[in-house]
């Protein structure tokens, strides 16, 4: 089976969460072809893709492809699997990803299937479980046609080394003044910080921090632990934070390894963020706290006094 | 400013997940169905570009007779007249092949809808609408003006945003904080009853996967305390037990 893998840089360093799509398609047997796109990625790094299992890397380094154009980036990928002969496009979710895929499903006329959570099960037909119900239920469907298209939620694959170094190539692309009509003109973007969807570890706060001002004991804890800062909904509604921190059902999804959640209520509209954590702590005042159902370790208790301490206790335990 | 805003029918975000069926159909006892929230951004935004340009909104809903209610409620927040395409919405593609045909020939300057339903997460269809109606297609979208022909947005990325320009017409997938939520008066409530609410059939049947069954996650094991003054338990047991650090 060929299959292509779309992967995402960010200051020039390809996503983690695109190593995990490569290593995805990889464990899936057959043969990778990575594609990156944009002249602002190191060639390093898309040699380093091998490591993960792509035998072959396209590189399309147009430089009008440094911005994730979505009808753009739909463009080339679309071709980029018609070339390859792939049957099978594997990418992360991602808020690029999944819309540029929608469109890819269209041209290649492909299914398509997001969140996917697990290898797919190939024995009779092409099926595929998703997290469904914003994480409280999975579903697994069928992929009816021919071509198929996997956007994969973090941890749908182990990261394993195994491989060497892939063959980076060219990738020259056609794309029409068309595929360009939306013009990003800035961004706007938090630069050497642990972004909130790749994290393993993220530290979030909520209304119970009762203001701005008292983040950067949380930031303090994040950083001890090289860990994402998140919140809950009040807080990026109020503005104490800003909005891509925002975790819940109307927010950011993530799914580290550790989740501390530090003066948040455990609304279900917030735990519906956080459900796909592997362990979960919180840090609360009120031992009637919602979210102490939902957690794996907690402490009741003021803020204010645990988090300064918790920083302390980990740094000494280094 | 003709502007079509297209809403899904889910169930209310605290609602218990359950299935019935031998876990192949979702189980609808007690549950509470509402516009889904991304969905009621897009219209609340709508509601606002109205007032500001002038113009008209229709709300599309691609589902059974049972979403009537959820389409009235949309009516009653602002929304001018409605279109129902009776069809279960069996998959992203069958929705968005469905609104694509109606929207062909509507004159819509912009096709709103959430970034995502809540029920399945897709995040997809305002993709695969733009792809079949060959418009931009831009989410997640987090501001949205509109300026002449042109469109002004705010779209989130990881770690931040980017700002883009777009000339009209085109589809966006919206979230917050695009407006606030709206709710309904009285006066919007009692003019919903009788705006139009056009039901028509599918065109087409075309999906492109199946659903094969649902499962529920395992549960969740108990929590274990740790004393407020003994923290550097808690360092101990991250370290050793869940093996994190
Ligand atoms: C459709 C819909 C979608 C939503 N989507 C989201 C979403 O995506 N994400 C989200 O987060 N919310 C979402 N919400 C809102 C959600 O229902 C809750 O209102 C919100 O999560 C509460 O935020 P909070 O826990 O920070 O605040 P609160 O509920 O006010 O909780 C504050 C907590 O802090 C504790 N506390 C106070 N002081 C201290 C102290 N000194 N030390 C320790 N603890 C302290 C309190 O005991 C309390 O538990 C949504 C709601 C709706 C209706």
């Amino acid at each position: 089976m060929s299959i292509l893998v779309f992967v995402e840089s960010s200051e020039g360093q390809v996503k983690k969460t695109s190593i995990e799509a490569v290593a995805y398609a990889a464990a899936m047997g057959g043969d990778v072809t990575a594609i990156a796109l944009g002249n602002n990625i190191e060639n390093s790094e898309l040699e380093g893709l091998g490591k993960y299992g792509a035998s072959k890397v396209l590189h399309a380094d147009d430089e009008r492809l440094n911005q994730g154009v979505i009808q753009a980036y739909a463009a080339v990928i679309a071709k980029a699997m018609e070339d390859t002969g792939a049957e099978v496009l594997v990418l992360a979710n991602s808020s690029l990803g999944n819309p540029v895929s929608a469109r890819v499903s269209v041209k290649v006329d492909a299914s398509l299937v997001s969140n996917v959570t697990d290898l797919p099960d190939t024995s009779g037909g092409f099926k595929v479980k998703r997290s469904i119900y914003t994480g409280k239920a999975f579903a697994v469907v069928e992929l009816t046609k021919n071509k198929k298209i996997l956007a994969i939620k973090k941890n749908a694959a182990e990261v394993k080394e195994t491989g060497g170094s892939a063959a980076v190539e060219k990738y020259k692309v056609t794309i029409s003044d068309n595929d360009f009509g939306a013009k990003i003109t800035n961004t706007d973007k938090a630069t050497g910080e642990v972004l909130l969807p790749e994290a393993e570890i993220v530290v979030s706060g909520g209304r119970g921090l009762k203001g701005p001002e008292n983040w950067g004991m949380v930031e303090e804890l994040a950083k001890e632990l090289g860990a994402a800062t998140g919140c809950s909904k009040p807080v990026s509604d109020m503005g104490w934070r800003p909005h891509h921190e925002h975790v819940g059902q109307t927010g950011v999804k993530v799914s580290p390894q550790l989740y501390i959640a530090i003066g948040i209520s455990g609304a279900i509209q917030h735990l519906a963020g956080v459900n796909s954590s592997k362990y979960i702590v919180v840090i609360n005042k009120d031992p009637e706290a919602p979210f102490f159902k939902a957690a794996d370790y907690g402490i009741v208790g003021d803020a204010f006094e645990i988090v300064p301490k918790l920083t302390e206790a980990l740094r000494a335990a280094k | 400013m003709k502007i079509l805003v297209c809403i899904t029918h889910v169930p209310d975000t605290t609602s218990r997940i359950s299935f019935t069926d031998g876990d192949t159909k979702f189980d609808t006892t007690g549950v509470q169905f509402i516009i889904g929230p991304y969905d009621d951004y897009a219209l609340a935004r709508a509601v606002e570009l109205k007032e500001q340009q002038g113009g008209s909104i229709t709300v599309l809903n691609v589902g059974g007779a049972e979403t009537e209610p959820t389409i009235r409620k949309a009516l009653a927040i602002g929304a001018d007249e409605a279109i129902r395409v009776n069809a279960e919405p069996g998959d992203s593609f069958f929705v968005a092949e469905q609104i694509a045909n109606v929207a062909k020939d509507g004159g819509y300057d912009l096709i709103l809808m959430g970034r995502e339903s809540i029920d399945f997460n897709g995040g997809m269809v305002h993709g695969i609408v733009g792809e079949i109606l060959g418009l931009p297609s831009i989410s997640p979208v987090m501001t949205l003006d509109i300026e002449g022909d042109t469109a002004k947005m705010a779209r989130e990325i990881e770690g931040g945003k980017e700002y883009l320009e777009v000339k009209l017409p085109l589809v966006a997938g919206c979230q917050e904080p695009i407006a606030e939520w709206k709710i309904p008066n009285m006066r919007g409530i009692m003019s919903a009853r009788t705006k139009p609410l056009k039901v028509v059939e599918p065109s087409g049947d075309a999906t492109n996967t199946k659903l094969q069954k649902f499962e529920r996650p395992p549960a969740k094991g108990d929590v274990k305390m740790i004393d407020a003054e003994n923290v550097g338990e808690l360092v101990g047991l991250l370290k050793n037990e869940a093996k994190v650090l």
